[in-house]
């Protein structure tokens, strides 16, 4: 391969590729100008990398299995429920969960861009970015979750929201059958980040989290 | 604009490979590029609807070639140069070359919680809610040019008002410079078969965010 490697997601030996020479010049730029503090951008970068992840979603859709009345403010105003709980980290504007059932699977999308709920799911994968992805759910659901290695029942309602404006979504996933009496701590751990997005579901108990 | 990024209901991308323990960031400049766009678009020099429409606006090879964060770079960089904050002799020489040009506030450490979360959209409503829960509606068949947030799979469409999600910034107005001109945003669902014809998935239902201004009364 030529350096059209620089297009790629990854890190090519101790070389510096033609994309990292962009950004450092960019940043250096503008950083002399004045408009940006690369001890800013440090700490941008470590509280992605670190504190926000599926982990907090994870834990929100716990608290929603045990404690009925927090489930049911979720699903009328995710961002409130949340940020009046005093148990999570305060998100940021509108964000709405949406419930899977035995009649509805839900999935998420962002066709035009990548919008995604970050407050509660970090970073999206490359994958919920990617042209297959965006292309294909909102016309043809069962093939994206066949890729996923997840089949809904053919009777089952499917919904795809597609996030076209400044509204995030999540999903609310089933709680897992022969989960009666777990901690919300152990609970947590049953809620994959793809099941929060609806290309996954909840690891049942005893399998290893995806 | 009726751009390669409008990618709902395309064929031929392929089976959706998903990456085991995806790290946060595949390279260290990812990072660095997320940083900078939290910290440019701080400075309200413009704004995320320009920040999307400068991806959107990328040459259909180039937009497929490159990756999620590099799209970011070549946006950011492309509004820099347009708002003046750098010039291309400067890129070309990896330093500043002339005198900042003032922008309404920069990101210090203190405002970093600022880039952590999402902002506010919301606005105060200038007008009624012009539909409600329940009402049928029609997607206009809108082609501008501009930057828009109706799909083209979505146009032309007829589909239920599901809920009003407030009044919020409008990125059509926004994106082309001219204010925010705060609409009602509403959650309109279409059956497959409506979007896709006869025999798509009878039990599939698609829903979009729509603005007040892609949709008529039926």
């Amino acid at each position: 391969m030529s350096h059209d490697d620089d297009d790629h997601d990854h890190d090519h030996g101790s070389h510096l590729t033609e994309v990292q020479l962009r950004v450092r010049a960019l940043e250096t730029i503008l950083t002399e100008k004045g408009y940006v503090d690369p001890a800013v951008l440090d700490q941008i970068v470590e509280h992605f990398e670190t504190r926000v992840g599926p982990h907090v979603g994870a834990r929100v859709v716990a608290r929603a299995w045990v404690d009925p009345a927090f489930k049911a403010s979720l699903l009328e105003d995710a961002t409130r429920a949340i940020n009046e709980s005093g148990a999570f980290e305060t998100i940021g504007d509108h964000l709405i969960a949406v419930e899977n059932t035995p009649q509805q699977h839900n999935m998420v999308v962002c066709t035009l861009c990548s919008c995604y709920p970050w407050d509660v799911l970090g970073l999206p994968p490359v994958w919920y970015k990617s042209a297959p992805y965006r292309s294909r759910v909102v016309m043809d659901p069962r093939s994206v979750l066949a890729d996923f290695g997840v089949t809904v029942p053919a009777d089952t309602r499917l919904r795809v929201w597609d996030s076209t404006a400044e509204t995030r979504y999540m999903v609310l996933p089933q709680r897992p059958a022969g989960t009666e009496g777990w901690s919300e701590e152990q609970l947590a751990e049953l809620v994959t980040r793809d099941s929060m997005i609806g290309t996954g579901v909840a690891a049942q108990p005893g399998a290893a989290r995806k | 604009m009726n751009g390669l990024h409008d990618m709902g209901g395309m064929h031929g991308f392929g089976k959706v490979v998903p990456e085991t323990d995806e790290p946060a960031f595949h390279a260290d400049w990812e990072g660095r590029v997320l940083g900078l766009v939290r910290s440019l678009l701080f400075t309200r020099a413009w704004n995320i609807d320009i920040f999307r429409h400068d991806q959107e606006r990328l040459p259909p090879q180039v937009y497929l070639k490159v990756s999620y964060y590099h799209r970011w770079l070549l946006s950011i960089t492309q509004s820099a140069l347009t708002y003046g904050l750098v010039e291309r002799d400067e890129l070309a020489a990896g330093h500043a070359l002339h005198p900042a040009k003032p922008v309404e506030r920069t990101m210090k450490l203190a405002d970093a919680h600022v880039a952590y979360i999402r902002g506010p959209f919301a606005r105060t409503p200038q007008r009624e809610a012009r539909f409600e829960p329940g009402d049928r509606v029609r997607t206009r068949n809108i082609n501008p040019v501009g930057h828009t947030r109706l799909p083209r799979y979505a146009r032309d469409k007829e589909g239920l008002v599901e809920a009003i999600r407030g009044c919020h910034v409008y990125p059509d107005s926004k994106a082309a410079g001219k204010g925010d001109d705060p609409q009602w945003l509403y959650t309109v669902a279409f059956s497959a078969r409506e979007v896709w014809g006869e025999h798509a998935d009878p039990t599939l239902t698609v829903s979009i965010d729509a603005f007040e201004p892609y949709l008529e009364a039926v």
